[in-house]
């Protein structure tokens, strides 16, 4: 099984290297969960909740947000211009080496 | 007093087919939820998603999925108490259990089913790191009364609906309302969002746009928000009043102070009848944790089943359960 490394810190400043297979129709919301982060996923990763934001620190290109992530990102704190929903970015393969944040969760 | 045979804390979708298998047991249900609505997250979050996996139902609606179940649990006559939070959990002399709401509404059974989902709904609040020394000293997370900010200066952050009906509603109560937005477009309906725009042009309110609320300062009472925005940086804005809308979030809030053996944040079962370590309570749905727990409609429905079963011996302990096929016996309502 083909596998990527992720590069995830967590809400206390804590670097984790996760591995997410590549074909097993993950998303990185899912392969973070996955791995024991912090990721609430409320909604089950239908863009709906927010709770999934991620600050993307890498320059990867990644697929541009849809119009759904967008109005789902209006409920997250602190948006910047690298905020996305992890459950909206499918794992591929070129995506090995991504750094990513975890947002500050609202209480 | 409202009495009932099994008190069912959560109206989605777990809690309503429950109603349905208690009412082939002859056994009542009433239902607590603090949503408006019943229908929990298919009702609140995604009732115009799909649901793929409901068995013998290649696609359905969450809300259509809801309807579906209101209706098959009608003939059994569920009360409800809709809009309120159950607060606290008692037992009574007869052994009962008394559960009250957030606003008073006092309920009775020998049998709590505690389908919550992730919890009750709240408003989401920000974090920003002193926001709870404000809380209720200028910040509010919901527009109670409206005339509480009659003559003040009031802030209101978010983009979605709320966000802009309250923004438009306080334009004429308001002494002054600022509407902070990260983008320059709105999720809210096209018509709230042409009419702040005109407001806005009319100096009525103000939209700041490409603008997060960062930070907040006062002295006891909030005094100022610190906003960032894209274009300008920095700007400190004196307010009375900051309205965070950031839409709501599921919490297990006061669930977790009933005694029950909690694991993050799920309530641990017995995957015999889904009881809880509190005998005449169990808990059913997403809420409940076992190994091989999977969040799942479907697995819910299970739960439900086999929870009316154990209910009736608890509340029938001289009776007998007659399983019933409903093929052969058809659905006698009460």
């Amino acid at each position: 099984m083909e596998s990527i490394k992720i590069k995830a810190i967590d809400r206390d400043g804590v670097g984790h290297t996760i591995e997410a297979p590549v074909d097993m129709n993950l998303n990185l919301m899912e392969a973070l969960k996955g791995s024991g982060l912090d990721v609430k996923a409320t909604c089950g990763g239908m863009a709906l909740c927010s709770t999934c934001h991620v600050y993307i620190l890498t320059e990867h290109k990644l697929p541009e947000p849809t119009e759904d992530e967008e109005d789902m990102l209006d409920s997250a704190f602190l948006v910047e211009d690298n905020s996305r929903l992890g459950c909206q970015l499918r794992i591929e393969p070129d995506m090995d080496g991504l750094a990513v944040q975890l947002a500050p969760d609202g209480d | 007093m409202i009495k009932t045979d099994i008190l069912i804390i959560g109206a989605g979708p777990t809690g309503l087919f429950a109603v349905f298998e208690a009412g082939l047991l002859r056994l009542r249900c009433h239902l607590i939820d603090s949503l408006p609505q019943a229908g929990g997250q298919l009702a609140e979050i995604y009732p115009k998603k799909p649901i793929y996996d409901i068995p013998g139902m290649p696609e359905v609606l969450a809300g259509d999925l809801v309807d579906g179940l209101m209706k098959q649990a009608a003939p059994f006559k569920p009360g409800f108490t809709l809009g309120e939070r159950a607060e606290s959990l008692k037992k009574s002399e007869d052994g009962h259990f008394v559960v009250t709401t957030n606003k008073g509404t006092v309920h009775s059974a020998p049998v709590v089913a505690i389908a919550g989902g992730l919890g009750s709904f709240e408003p989401r609040k920000p974090p920003l790191g002193n926001i709870a020394d404000f809380e209720d000293k200028g910040v509010a997370y919901m527009v109670k009364d409206p005339e509480d900010y009659r003559d003040k200066r009031v802030v209101i952050a978010g983009g979605g609906d709320s966000a802009l009906d309250w923004a438009i509603y306080l334009a004429d109560v308001a002494s002054e309302v600022t509407l902070v937005h990260r983008r320059e477009g709105f999720r809210a309906a096209v018509d709230s969002v042409e009419k702040a725009r005109a407001l806005d042009k009319e100096g009525k309110i103000r939209l700041l746009t490409s603008a997060q609320v960062t930070g907040l300062s006062g002295n006891g009472r909030l005094q100022s928000v610190l906003i960032n925005h894209k274009k300008k940086g920095g700007i400190e804005l004196e307010t009375d009043f900051f309205i965070p809308l950031f839409g709501l979030i599921p919490k297990l809030g006061p669930i977790a102070d009933w005694g029950l053996d909690i694991k993050d944040n799920a309530i641990r079962v017995d995957t015999f009848d889904y009881s809880t370590n509190v005998p005449g309570i169990y808990a059913i749905g997403d809420i409940n944790t076992y190994p091989g727990k999977l969040k799942l409609i479907l697995c819910g429905f299970h739960e439900a089943t086999l929870m009316c079963q154990s209910a009736f011996r608890r509340i029938n302990p001289d009776k007998k359960v007659s399983f019933k096929y409903t093929t052969v016996s058809g659905i006698e309502g009460f």
